[in-house]
């Protein structure tokens, strides 16, 4: 979420969930939001019957493009040329807020100059919609009192992922519309606690609360705390720790329930990563692809035998309770980490996860006032929460924005970095399913969400289908210039001709196999929505 | 039959749910009535939230690679046996040849833990999680 950092010095949803009930125009971009966040769609179908407009940006018809107003099927990969377009139409029409630009942002000018210099034609031709249809989008959004802007993984998963993000800050910034409830800028997190981690510092660069490792004061206000000297220089990323091959900059990695085999883009390169380890350490509540080549495996206990806080898309800290033992010898995470810590000379000594707590809002200005016995009697309280009397913050950048002044940050378009050819015609792209859940490691544990979605399809438009004499359900054999799998079809218009689509969830059919590595320049995210493939019938 | 508030895991929404234990199993899921999230509503995923919990490919014991396979072995063995390694890459290289990764899914006291972990006793700042999958 590097984009929004920049541009507004938070990278986390602007508003609660509940005030998407209260928009009057959503425009939804990159989120398949009716299966990735089933909570955020009810409300955004609430706020239809009430009157609401709908605009998706999305190059498939997903179920919440079919009940938008305008739904605009762009290109795969042609986001940032479709919101400057919109941009540069809200400024020709006048529909800009300038008091909210002058007193609240910086930087505008050089976003201006950019947008005067855009061909609108040529951006409508890049992204393969009409004008008219952009021309009515950006209308919608400009002039809507209060509108708010959700995304996901479709938006920042490509090589161009900061800027488009970027791009969705100046839009909202240029028309106002962050200051205030039931209006801003909301990244929807694809796992249950990716907020809560990345608040935690389980982050290269930063410690909890975002705080960077590189700057003096916070790394002595830690080292003070622990005891410790610290290291003043930001770590490596996942895809530098996972993506490293045979040479790769490490020796040993101890990764705690994660499945990195199977979630990341180019599968091979992870094995042969994890595979020339000297020492590989799982903690898992399954013995995952990650684990089995693991040197040691420690069973995990799983959510339900534990207590702690998760922290959900709106900012929201609340209790994860205890309901039964670990089963068998497992173990919670946190009691694994502290035996894991003694034996290599370190004490980290809490009686109970509550006291960790403590520490956190010792340390962690945004968790200041979480403690356990305010979230227990509560549903929880959104940060940032200052102290023990601070009762949260149901939106964000009321009056200043976390960085001062929002500042604009310009994006320009740049191509995916595989588009298809004639030896490898179609488009791929890759999403989550409603049953599934990211790897699978939990829900496909589960029978009912096995049941009803229990393999992995290809959708191919009905004429691509008829074209390569390829049947619903009937195999093909997809391959790309990395590696090639075997897939069921089914013929759906969901999917435009010459796209295709499918999920990362199984283990079976390794879509990531195929996917290319080139990532996002800033942020790091690997490009796995698209690449090129060549499809035959088996 | 007992029913415990917690928060779901399956999506960054955090709808509040109601586990059922039933003779020290986890035997349904509903959901909460006045929590802000769910109001009285969850998804398919979070109607079998708790399936998982007591599948019998659970992990149960520690394992560790002995001659090539994966064979159990006592927490004891298997924590001094990871410790030792891990505190001697780090030490050998200041740091730099170990990663950690952690996890969405885990809670926050946890990633707390693993980070402080990475930092104060391993020296490293190459701590991350899959945020970006
Ligand atoms: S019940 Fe569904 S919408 Fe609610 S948190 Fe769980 S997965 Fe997300």
């Amino acid at each position: 979420m590097a984009g929004l950092a920049t541009t507004f010095g938070s990278g986390a949803m602007t508003n609660s969930i509940n005030e998407i009930e209260n928009a009057q125009v959503m425009l939804v971009i990159g989120s398949n939001t009716s299966e990735a966040h089933p909570q955020v769609a009810r409300r955004m179908f609430t706020a239809m019957d009430r009157g609401a407009r709908l605009i998706v940006i999305d190059p498939r018809r997903t179920l919440l493009a079919q009940r938008a107003d305008i739904h605009l099927a762009i290109r795969p990969g042609t986001d940032i040329p479709l919101l400057n377009a919109m941009m540069r139409i809200i400024l020709d029409e006048n529909l800009a807020d300038d008091l909210f630009i002058e007193m609240r942002t910086e930087n505008f000018y050089e976003l201006r100059d950019m947008l005067f210099r855009l061909d609108l034609e040529e951006a409508a031709r890049i992204t393969g919609v009409e004008l008219a249809s952009i021309r009515a989008a950006a209308r919608l959004y400009g002039r809507a009192q209060k509108a708010v802007i959700c995304y996901c993984l479709g938006i920042t998963q490509h090589v161009c992922g900061t800027g488009n993000v970027q791009s969705i800050a100046n839009l909202a910034m240029m028309t106002g519309n962050v200051e205030k409830e039931d209006t801003g800028v909301d990244p929807l997190r694809g796992q249950n606690n990716v907020q809560g981690a990345c608040d935690m510092g389980a982050l290269p660069n930063v410690f909890p609360s975002y705080q960077q490792v590189d700057i003096d004061d916070f790394r002595e206000k830690f080292e003070r705390a622990w005891h410790v000297s610290l290291s003043p220089r930001p770590g490596l990323t996942l895809m530098e720790m996972t993506h490293g091959g045979k040479n790769g900059p490490l020796k040993a990695m101890f990764i705690m329930g994660e499945n990195p085999v199977l979630s990341d883009p180019v599968m091979s390169r992870v094995e042969e990563t994890l595979d020339n380890l000297e020492f590989l350490l799982v903690a898992d509540i399954f013995l995952t692809e990650t684990a089995r080549r693991a040197h040691v495996v420690l069973p995990a206990a799983s959510f339900a035998e534990k207590t702690g806080t998760f922290t959900n898309s709106e900012r929201r800290v609340q209790m994860v309770r205890r309901v039964i033992p670990p089963l068998g010898q497992s173990r919670t995470d946190a009691d694994i980490i502290m035996d894991l810590s003694a034996r290599l000379g370190y004490v980290m000594d809490y009686e109970s996860p509550a006291e960790i707590m403590e520490e956190i809002a010792m340390l962690a200005p945004i968790y200041g006032g979480m403690h356990h016995d305010r979230l227990e009697n509560s549903w929880g309280l959104q940060w940032p929460c200052w102290d023990r009397e601070h009762g949260g913050t149901p939106f964000l950048h009321k009056y200043y924005f976390t960085r001062g002044k929002g500042r604009f940050v310009p994006a320009a378009h740049e191509p995916p970095a595989e588009l298809p050819d004639d030896d490898y015609p179609f488009l791929l792209i890759t999403g989550r399913i409603y049953h599934q859940y990211h790897t699978g490691t939990m829900s496909r544990h589960s029978v009912l969400l096995s049941r009803e979605a229990g393999e992995a399809l290809l959708q191919l438009h009905p004429e691509d289908g008829r074209r390569l004499g390829v049947r619903g359900g009937e195999m093909v054999r997809m391959r790309s210039r990395r590696g090639e799998v075997r897939v069921k079809a089914q013929l759906t218009e969901t999917v435009k001709a010459g796209e295709v689509y499918t999920t990362f969830h199984f283990s079976e059919m390794p879509v990531n196999l195929l996917t290319v590595s080139a990532k996002d320049h800033f942020s790091q995210c690997p490009e796995y929505k698209i690449c090129a493939v060549h499809l035959e019938k088996v | 039959m007992h029913d415990i508030l917690t928060t779901c895991v399956y999506c960054g929404c955090g709808c509040g749910v109601y586990l059922h234990e039933q003779r020290g199993r986890v035997v349904g899921a509903t959901p909460s009535r006045n929590h802000p999230v769910s109001r009285n509503n969850l998804c398919v995923k979070g109607w079998h939230l708790h399936e998982f919990i007591h599948h019998p490919s659970r992990l149960k014991e520690p394992l560790m690679r002995k001659n090539g396979k994966l064979t159990p072995v006592s927490w004891d063995e298997a924590l001094s046996f990871a410790a030792h390694e891990l505190g001697r890459i780090a030490a050998a290289s200041n740091g730099n040849a170990v990663g950690l990764l952690s996890s969405a899914k885990c809670t926050n006291e946890e990633n707390y833990l693993l980070q402080k972990l990475a930092r104060a006793v391993l020296h490293t700042n190459n701590v991350d999680h899959c945020a970006r999958l």
